[in-house]
């Protein structure tokens, strides 16, 4: 009898003591990146932002004393895998999840965070991903239907375009953007003379370009992934395409920048992120990438970076590693950014999950991108 | 008409770069009776031993001679070496699993090593633009095409009008007669697999501006260029040229006249053509077996 009872005792004292050390052990953060396929220089960078920010963090002592076990793995753009590594890290009890960055992966994976009911902060930018009432679905970017209509009004008010012809990659990616900012023409009474669908890792865009041109379009715009711009902008220049040529984010990011050379200058883009803004606090994050990694931080760099502080800022305010809590407190919350340098700009997030901040109207000069116009955001 | 002409001309561009890469399977199978599924990724390493030379502040051309050199002993001397001599004495199956097996390393190798994202490479020609006729065709495009004639007629004049190049054919034949006649077996099997590294060299330097320097930017070139291999015959390098150009040019066509979704698809749609009713290919012949 005294020995079961003493048995007894061990046992509980043990679980006690397990569940102790869970507590105070670090917390595991699941990243779901491509780090290989289509998307592996969105991934590869918005991994880059989240380590960053990780090591970050855990130098200053962590998340409320706890060091944070950041474990990134490549789901290679398939979304199948994705789907596959989102089911192990809820199942591995990640208290949040962060990514996928390509669209496709996230509205493949996202089920699995859901049923598991963990936060998951991501880095792709489709329309659908935050209208299927998915409580635990955030974003680290601009919904296109936020950003899109910001594109629309530039074409329309600045450039003073009547007709456009529109060049995508025919992916979720793609093919949400196409829907929003046609709906975004049709809302300021563009036409769409062309609607040209690229694939992914499409090489030769003379076909596609050739078609811009019959268009007789009096302005491009261009939605396609890093690699594919950077072929498509070279070609354009090689047909001798001299109308205006506007994108958003991925066509004027960095990467495309440096991939497509000189063929990027003149090129105008709506970014939601840029090193190149004048903020202070972006401008030290940048820094601080390029003393990291060697490179200048593109858009998909700050997403995850801001998203690992966005992480950090809202365990601290509900004061519990609780992701079903986190993602409850995060709908309709505010993050500054002078109480939290770490997520660069205000910050706010609506009941969808959307995320809501300033933006930047870039011009490409010289191989650098310029800063035209900020456009203020709703964040109060 | 100068619309069709400017997908055309694009399309030989981009075909010669297949036919380069062709090349390189018609003549490993010619010589020595290799299929080497890794032709994509031996294209894709020497992009990558160009960058890291250049990195060093070497020019382009210094950096293409010493990639040469490398290419030789690593994808030349040590592919024989370690794949094709222990393998070839068991049949083609375990040489093309391997094949198979050292594209995912070297894939693998540089995703990891190197870097996952694409990086600009450098292009050997000028930043220069013709008009002709409406059509607008790039310095870069033009020297692709003749560089690329010159190695298929310099390769085919290699092996039908040297001493060299004659032996090597005598090898693919019969190894043992060609022992018997004195030729040097080894070695000529060892020159088939070196000149095979120098072509990918080559369509390293004409491809990767285009393709930019990418870890998997191999997969989609092989396929495509064994596609292009088999339509224009297996066992003739003019084939290698015929066959890449076609594909080049019809896939272009496709995309403009037909639909962008079924670019990838001409290939082959074209390659099962050929193989249903001209398997030796367009310019292949056939090949006669006593049983």
């Amino acid at each position: 009898m005294m020995k079961k009872a003493r048995l007894l005792a061990t046992a509980m004292l043990a679980a006690t003591a397990f569940g102790a050390a869970a507590q105070t052990g670090p917390v595991k953060i699941a990243g779901i990146m491509e780090l290989s396929g289509s998307g592996a220089t969105p991934g590869t960078n918005f991994n880059n932002g989240v380590k960053l920010a990780v090591k970050e963090i855990n130098a200053a002592g962590g998340i409320l004393g706890r060091q944070i076990d950041y474990q990134p793995v490549d789901d290679q753009t398939n979304p199948g895998v994705a789907k596959a590594l989102a089911q192990k890290a809820v199942d591995d009890g990640a208290y949040v999840v962060l990514g996928p960055v390509h669209s496709g992966a996230t509205l493949v994976a996202m089920s699995e965070t859901q049923r598991g009911e963990v936060t998951n902060i991501i880095g792709a930018e489709a329309a659908s991903i935050t209208q299927a009432g998915d409580p635990y679905m955030f974003r680290s970017s601009f919904t296109q239907l936020t950003a899109m209509p910001k594109v629309a009004r530039y074409i329309k008010d600045t450039v003073k375009a009547k007709t456009v012809a529109v060049m995508f990659t025919n992916n979720d990616y793609g093919k949400g953007g196409r829907d929003a900012v046609v709906k975004a023409f049709d809302a300021l009474g563009i036409k769409v003379v062309a609607d040209i669908p690229t694939d992914p890792l499409q090489v030769d865009f003379s076909a596609a370009v050739l078609k811009a041109k019959q268009s007789g379009a009096d302005a491009l715009f261009l939605y396609t992934l890093e690699e594919e711009s950077a072929r498509a902008l070279r070609e354009l220049r090689k047909q001798g395409w001299d109308k205006p040529i506007i994108g958003e984010t991925t066509a004027v990011s960095q990467k495309t920048i440096e991939l497509a050379g000189d063929a990027a200058n003149g090129m105008v883009g709506h970014v939601g992120l840029t090193v190149d803004a004048p903020e202070p606090r972006i401008k030290d994050f940048g820094q601080k990438f390029f003393n990291e990694y060697k490179y200048k931080s593109e858009h998909n760099g700050m997403k995850g970076y801001i998203s690992m502080y966005v992480v950090k800022a809202m365990t601290e305010k509900i004061g519990k590693f609780d992701s079903k809590a986190l993602a409850a407190a995060m709908h309709g919350a505010t993050i500054s950014a002078d109480k939290n340098p770490g997520v660069l700009m205000d910050i706010g997030f609506d009941k969808n999950g959307d995320i809501e901040r300033e933006s930047f109207l870039i011009k490409v000069d010289q191989g650098k991108q310029v800063v035209i116009d900020t456009l203020p955001g709703t964040v109060k | 008409m100068t619309d069709f002409l400017q997908l055309f001309l694009s399309g030989l561009a981009t075909g010669s770069i297949y036919a380069v890469a062709a090349l390189g399977f018609t003549l490993l199978w010619q010589a020595s009776g290799t299929i080497n599924f890794a032709q994509g990724d031996f294209v894709m390493l020497p992009a990558f031993m160009m960058l890291g030379f250049a990195s060093f502040g070497l020019p382009l051309l210094v950096a293409f001679a010493l990639t040469c050199v490398v290419s030789v002993l690593f994808l030349g001397w040590g592919f024989k070496r370690a794949i094709a001599d222990p393998l070839l004495r068991f049949g083609m199956m375990p040489v093309i699993v391997a094949t198979i097996g050292l594209a995912i390393a070297m894939r693998a190798g540089i995703r990891a090593g190197v870097s996952a994202e694409a990086q600009p490479f450098p292009s050997l020609f000028a930043d220069r633009l013709f008009h002709v006729g409406g059509v607008t065709v790039t310095l870069a495009d033009v020297g692709t095409l003749a560089i690329a004639l010159l190695l298929v007629f310099g390769t085919q004049a290699f092996l039908s009008r040297t001493v060299t190049g004659r032996a090597m054919q005598a090898v693919a034949q019969n190894t043992d007669s060609a022992t018997v006649l004195g030729i040097n077996v080894p070695r000529m099997i060892f020159y088939t697999f070196a000149i095979n590294a120098l072509l990918a060299c080559a369509a390293a330097l004409l491809v990767t501006p285009t393709y930019l320097a990418k870890f998997d930017m191999g997969e989609s070139l092989g396929m495509k260029a064994f596609f292009a291999a088999i339509i224009g015959g297996f066992t003739n390098s003019r084939g290698a040229l015929l066959g890449g150009l076609i594909v080049g040019v019809a896939e272009n066509l496709a995309a403009a006249y037909v639909s962008p979704a079924y670019k990838d698809a001409v290939a082959l749609v074209i390659f099962m053509l050929v193989i249903m009713f001209k398997p030796e290919g367009l310019l292949g012949r056939k090949a006669e077996r006593k049983v």
